[in-house]
């Protein structure tokens, strides 16, 4: 069973379709790198898989299940543009609220764990409001992470990270796949992206223009896969 | 007595718009199950239609009661409950200029359009009943002979205009999906 | 079991940060205890009769709670909009109506808190005995701000996308609840005059729990929809 299989997924805004026929599946321990220019559909299909809209024709699956049942999206980690944390709730409740949400056996000790992982050990309490850009975004991390997902789903992770924190996503994105975890990814950073990936899809226009494993070309020039398969 | 023959129009009017909205809470409902735009651009054009005719019967209302009573406005539960449910529906059509995307803009305006129509009946009954407690000089009480033959033919009449109007609004309704189409596939090229 | 447990967090997650920052129910204090205020200058309480003051004070209380109500249902959704911290409610394995019961409750809560500050001071300012039933009167309160609460809540989550959202919300949710408003006006009215909640005001306490099951029902049945289309 795939990971994640997106199966002839359309998704219409109006009348307009933004994704048309999108055909993708990840094996069990991929890490998909999704790529293509913005407007392709990348975070439109992202959104999809994570279940926060529904496709217009087709389905999604996530290990068999479809998004919109819960025991799907205990499996999901999403990481989007934005944190999704609370600026007036510390660090630590804020986890300790996804634990809780997620139905983890010990939620604050998970927090804290995670807090631990992500270097934010020092700030537990701290509101997040007063927390730096890089804190903010470790702490989106923390978040995604914490209840274990089999499958993380990342719009554009390493956008706008200083370099700490590009540090701590990349050897927990190492980690997870070394646990088996399944990875997709959408991506302007190709060559941090690139690295970790073991496969490759190019979205142009709401359609996949290339789907397959990432080569050592692609590595040695990421522009390779826009130059052969998009419209350049 | 010459003003109340407002009755032909007022009444009809109601009755027409009446017909208007269960069109609409109908193309809503489908709308959810289906998720095809077209039932939108039903719901949206019958609303509107149900709405116009909702405030012609207002107005009719207001016309007769100045000339019936020598008051603009006399609280009669009928004109009332039609008064907060023109309130109601012309919420619908806010919400629907309010939301730019077409997917999102269908679904939500499809679930208040179900919430507008369930509010209906709860708002005569209660408008009825807080009226019941207060007597005040009524539009009409009871239909003279000879009356509801005509009654009946103008609300025909009403419901053929209704129609009429609804399918030119689906008609311009869909033409400008059409435009919003080519100018979004425009924009991508 | 789950399903209450999913309600409490996110109810409690709601209030604590509302009491962080204290902004909504502040300001929804304040514009209760203004318009309660502004009121008075239109008559002199003293100089009204009983009898006549107690005709405005279910429709005056009403206003006053439905106004100021509005300023904490407005929030309830958009709260979430910050750093996108709807997806994570969304993406959270828990029930919808789960998430909106919770969030529909907090609400609940902090309005009822604002009204029954308002009490007593509407009892002081206009010479107003509203103890003399309270039992019926706090189940008034209750059944007409529960219905208010569920309307601004799900308002709250259609607009929340809204660019003139602030402008959308009181078109929205005020016509609405003309028949629950209606309802607790007389019901609060009489039982302010000292009348018992007889056959005659019964029936409107039966439209109240009315309106409040069947806009509940639907609410829960579509805020998917709402949140997810």
């Amino acid at each position: 069973m795939s990971a994640v299989a997106v199966e002839g997924v359309w998704k219409f805004f109006g009348d307009y379709p933004a994704l048309r026929d999108v055909k993708l599946a990840a094996a069990p321990g991929a890490c998909l790198a999704l790529i293509g220019r913005n407007g392709a559909g990348k975070t439109t299909l992202l959104r999809i898989l994570a279940g926060f809209s529904r496709p217009g024709r087709g389905e999604v699956r996530i290990f068999g299940g479809g998004p919109r049942e819960t025991e799907t999206r205990r499996r999901i980690g999403f990481l989007g543009h934005g944190i999704s944390v609370y600026d007036e709730l510390s660090a630590l409740e804020n986890l300790t609220l996804f634990a809780r949400l997620y139905h983890l056996p010990e939620p604050e000790r998970a927090a804290r764990e995670w807090l631990e992982r992500t270097g934010l050990t020092r700030v537990a309490n701290g509101l997040v409001r007063e927390f730096s850009r890089g804190m903010r975004q470790r702490l989106a991390v923390a978040r995604a992470f914490l209840h274990e997902p089999s499958v993380l789903l990342l719009d554009e992770p390493f956008t706008a990270l200083d370099d700490k924190a590009i540090a701590v996503l990349q050897g927990l994105l190492r980690g997870a796949l070394a646990d088996g975890k399944t990875i997709v990814m959408s991506t302007h950073q190709l060559r941090e992206a690139l690295e970790l990936a073991s496969d490759v899809a190019l979205l142009s226009r709401g359609q996949v223009a290339f789907h397959g494993p990432r080569t050592p070309e692609m590595v040695a020039d990421p522009g390779y896969v826009y130059a052969r398969y998009g419209e350049g | 007595m010459p003003a109340a023959k407002m009755l032909f129009l007022y009444a009809p009017a109601g009755f027409a718009a009446m017909l208007g909205f269960v069109v609409a809470v109908a193309a809503s409902v489908l709308f959810l199950r289906t998720k095809a735009l077209r039932f939108d651009t039903l719901a949206a054009s019958a609303t509107e239609v149900g709405l116009v005719l909702l405030t012609a019967n207002i107005v009719a209302g207001v016309v007769w009661s100045r000339a019936a009573h020598a008051v603009w406005w006399t609280w009669d539960p009928a004109i009332a409950s039609a008064l907060v449910c023109a309130l109601v529906y012309a919420s619908y059509l806010m919400l629907r200029r309010a939301v730019e995307e077409p997917s999102q803009r269908a679904a939500s305006c499809a679930v208040w359009s179900i919430f507008c129509f369930l509010d209906a009946p709860i708002v005569v009954v209660a408008v009825y009943r807080w009226r019941s407690q207060h007597p005040h000089p009524a539009l009409w009480a009871d239909l003279p002979a000879g009356w509801p033959a005509p009654l009946a033919w103008s609300t025909a009449g009403m419901f053929a205009l209704a129609a009429l109007l609804l399918a030119v609004r689906l008609r311009q309704g869909t033409a400008r999906r059409e435009q919003d189409l080519q100018r979004r596939m425009g924009h991508t090229i | 079991m789950d399903y209450l447990r999913q309600f409490w967090v996110v109810s409690v997650k709601d209030l604590r940060a509302e009491f962080r920052t204290k902004e909504a129910i502040n300001a929804s204090l304040a514009f209760a205890l203004v318009i309660l205020v502004l009121f008075s200058f239109a008559f002199d309480a003293a100089d009204l009769e009983e009898a006549a003051m107690n005709e405005i004070s279910g429709g005056l209380l009403w206003i006053a709670f439905a106004f100021a109500g509005t300023l904490v249902l407005n929030r309830s959704f958009v709260r979430e909009l910050p750093n996108d911290c709807l997806d994570g409610l969304i993406a959270a394995p828990i029930s919808r109506s789960a998430l909106f019961l919770g969030k529909a409750f907090a609400n609940f809560a902090l309005v009822l808190a604002v009204e029954m500050i308002s009490l007593p001071v509407f009892g002081i300012f206009y010479h107003v005995r509203w103890a003399s039933q309270f039992p019926e009167l706090l189940l008034v309160l209750v059944l007409g701000t529960w219905g208010v609460t569920v309307i601004g809540t799900i308002t709250s989550a259609l607009t929340v996308n809204i660019k003139l959202r602030e402008v959308m919300l009181p078109m929205l949710t005020y016509p609405i609840l003309v028949p629950a408003l209606m309802s607790a006006m007389q019901l609060t009215t009489r039982l302010m005059a000292g009348e018992a909640i007889g056959a005659d005001t019964g029936m409107w306490l039966k439209m109240l729990i009315g309106f409040d099951v069947i806009y509940t029902s639907v609410s829960l049945i579509l805020i998917e929809v709402v949140l997810i289309g």
